[in-house]
C-alpha cells in the first residue's frame, strides 16, 4: 500500500493534495481495496457547495455501496468526469487517475487537522 | 466475529489471501482478488466455492417418500434413485420456510441440501411432521459433510482424471456416490451459476485434501478459487433467487416466479396447497420481476420501484452484472408489470433513476443439456 508524502489524509480515508487553494480529492490506496473493484461513482455538480466532512458522492462496488467525505469546506469547481466511464482508474490509479472532486478551500487551515502519510499508515495499522 | 463458525477450509482461504466476512454465522471468504475477474473465470474456465456452511440433512424409513411428498411442493414421485430435484417447502400460509435440493439415494432415503441459515428450523420442522407417520428418522448431518462447488465449463475435463465415474453420463442434476482424489464423496451436477459444473459432499474432515487436489489438478484448466461475492453476482445474472434476499416465509411461489416447482395435483397434496389455492382463486399482487438500469446507478435491496410516479415494488437483489457490465436486478412489483420492456424507475437515493423490465436470466444458461431431454426432444 502506498502513501504518498505530499498529500494529507482523513479518517474516513480520504486523501488531499493542497495546490493554491484548491484541494484534489480523492480516495486512497487502503480505501480501494477494502471496498474491491468499484463499478459506479457518483460526484456532485460544479458549483456545488461542501461543508466539512459533508457527503460528496458515493463509490460503489460489486457489492456495496459507501459515502465519499469532503474533509475541507468549499466550492466544487471540477471533478473527474472520466470516473463515468472508467471507474475501475480509483483502484489501479487512487491517487492520480483516480481523483474524485477540485474544492476551493474556504479555510485552508482545516486542512492542519488532517494526518501526514505517515499518521495516516500508522492509524490504519492500529484500526485492523 | 469470535462466535462465527468457521468451515474446514479457514486457514487456507486466509492463505489465498482471501477477504473474510460474516455471513448467517459464518466465517465465509466474499473475494479471493476481486469479484468481476472472479466471476469471468467461473464463466471462462472454472471456478473452486467453498459452499460448506449448507446444511445437510438426512430422511429415511419406511415412510420416508410419503414425509417428503407431503412437506415439499414438487412432485417426488417424478423423482429417480440417483436424480436430484429442486424443491420447495411450504408453511400452511402457502409461503416458503426453505428451497433446497432433494437427492434421492431410494425410495426410503432422502439426503437434504438445505440453506445454512435455515438448517436447523428446517430439521424441526421436518422432524415435527415426522411425527405423523411411522418410522421416519429425521437426522441433521450438516457437521459430517463438507461441500464444495466446481462451476464453469472446464469442470467436466479437470475433475475427469480424480474419479473412475464416467462424467459425461452424469446428467444436469443427477448424482453418484464415487471416490473422487481417493476420498468418498457425494457429486451432482447441480451448481447456482447457470454455468456446467458439480457440487461435491464430502467428509467434513476430508475437505481440505478433496479442496486441494482440485486447485492442484485444476491449474492447468485454469481453476481459481472464487468466494461468495462472486457467487451472489453469478446467481443474480441467472434470476436465481437468494433464500433470505429475494425469498423468505412471507412469500409464496407464485409471487417468487417459483411455480414451476409446485405441482398443484401431485397426489396426495402438500402442505401450504390449500393457501396456493385461494391465492390463485384471490390474485397475487405482486411478482418478482427482472430489470435493467437504463440510467446511471446500481439498485440495491430496498430501494423503491416506480411507474410513472407511482411506487409500485421494492428491489429485492442488484449489482453492477460482471459479465454484462450493465446495472440489474430483480424485486417484487405489483402484479401486471412483468412484460419485458415495461419501463419503471428506481429510487437511487432520491433520484429516479430510468430501468426497463427484462425477461430472466440476464444471461444465457449453459448448464449440461439432459440426455433425456435430447431424447425426449428428438422423440
Amino acid at each position: 500500500m502506498e502513501f504518498p508524502d505530499n498529500l494529507v489524509y482523513s479518517k474516513e480515508h480520504e486523501w488531499v493534495l493542497a495546490e493554491e487553494g484548491v484541494a484534489t480529492i480523492g480516495i486512497t490506496d487502503f480505501a480501494q481495496g477494502e471496498l474491491g473493484d468499484i463499478v459506479f461513482v457518483e460526484l456532485p455538480e460544479v458549483g456545488a457547495d461542501l461543508g466539512r466532512n459533508a457527503t460528496f458522492g458515493v463509490a460503489e462496488s460489486v457489492k456495496t455501496v459507501s459515502d465519499l467525505y469532503c474533509p475541507v469546506e468549499g466550492e466544487v469547481v471540477e471533478i473527474n468526469s472520466s470516473l463515468e466511464d472508467s471507474p475501475e482508474q480509483v483502484n489501479s490509479n487512487p491517487y492520480d487517475k483516480g481523483w474524485m472532486i477540485k474544492v476551493k478551500m474556504a479555510d485552508p487551515s482545516q486542512l492542519d487537522d488532517m494526518m501526514s502519510a505517515e499518521d495516516y499508515a500508522k492509524y490504519i495499522k492500529e484500526s485492523k | 466475529m469470535s462466535h462465527a463458525r468457521k468451515t474446514p477450509l479457514n486457514k487456507q482461504h486466509i492463505e489465498l489471501g482471501a477477504r473474510m466476512v460474516e455471513f448467517h454465522g459464518w466465517l465465509m471468504p466474499v473475494q479471493y482478488t476481486s469479484i468481476i475477474d472472479e466471476c469471468k473465470i467461473v464463466r471462462e474456465s472454472a471456478g473452486l466455492f467453498d459452499i460448506s456452511h449448507m446444511g445437510e440433512a438426512e430422511v429415511k424409513g419406511a415412510h420416508a417418500f410419503e414425509l417428503m411428498q407431503f412437506i415439499t411442493s414438487n412432485d417426488l414421485s417424478e423423482l429417480d434413485e440417483g436424480g436430484v430435484q429442486y424443491t420447495l417447502m411450504l408453511n400452511d400460509e402457502g409461503c416458503i420456510l426453505d428451497d433446497l435440493l432433494i437427492y434421492k439415494i431410494s425410495d426410503n432415503r432422502f439426503f437434504l441440501c438445505l440453506n445454512s441459515a435455515n438448517t436447523e428450523s428446517d430439521v424441526n420442522w421436518i422432524a415435527d411432521q415426522a411425527l405423523q407417520y411411522p418410522d421416519v428418522e429425521v437426522r441433521n448431518i450438516s457437521r459430517q459433510y463438507g461441500m464444495l462447488s466446481i462451476q464453469g465449463p472446464n469442470s467436466e475435463p479437470l475433475l475427469k482424471p480424480l474419479t473412475r465415474s464416467r462424467l459425461s453420463e452424469l446428467d444436469y442434476y443427477h448424482f453418484v456416490t464415487t471416490a473422487l482424489g481417493g476420498h468418498m464423496v457425494i457429486l451432482s451436477r447441480t451448481g447456482y451459476t447457470g454455468e456446467d459444473g458439480f457440487e461435491i459432499y464430502c467428509d467434513w474432515r476430508e475437505t481440505e485434501s478433496v479442496w486441494s487436489q482440485l486447485l492442484g489438478k485444476g491449474k492447468s484448466f485454469g481453476l481459481k478459487p472464487i468466494g461468495l461475492g462472486a457467487r451472489d453476482a453469478l446467481r443474480l445474472e441467472m434470476g436465481y433467487s437468494l433464500y433470505g434476499q429475494d425469498v423468505d416465509s412471507t412469500i409464496t411461489p407464485n409471487e417468487a416466479r417459483l411455480g414451476w416447482v409446485v405441482k398443484m395435483d401431485k397426489q396426495g397434496g402438500f402442505i401450504g396447497r390449500d393457501a396456493l389455492v385461494k391465492q390463485k382463486a384471490e390474485g397475487t399482487k405482486r411478482r418478482l420481476v427482472g430489470f435493467e438500469m437504463t440510467g446511471r446507478g446500481i439498485p440495491r435491496s430496498g430501494y423503491a420501484i416506480y411507474k410513472q410516479g407511482n411506487k409500485i415494488g421494492e428491489v429485492t437483489s442488484g449489482t453492477m452484472s460482471p459479465t454484462i457490465g450493465r446495472a440489474i436486478g430483480m424485486g417484487y412489483a405489483d402484479w401486471g408489470n412483468r412484460t419485458e420492456g415495461t419501463r419503471i424507475d428506481i429510487d437511487i437515493r432520491g433520484k429516479m433513476v430510468e430501468a426497463v423490465i427484462r425477461k430472466l436470466p440476464f444471461v444465457r444458461s449453459n448448464v449440461k443439456k439432459s440426455r433425456s431431454l435430447d431424447r425426449a426432444s428428438a422423440g
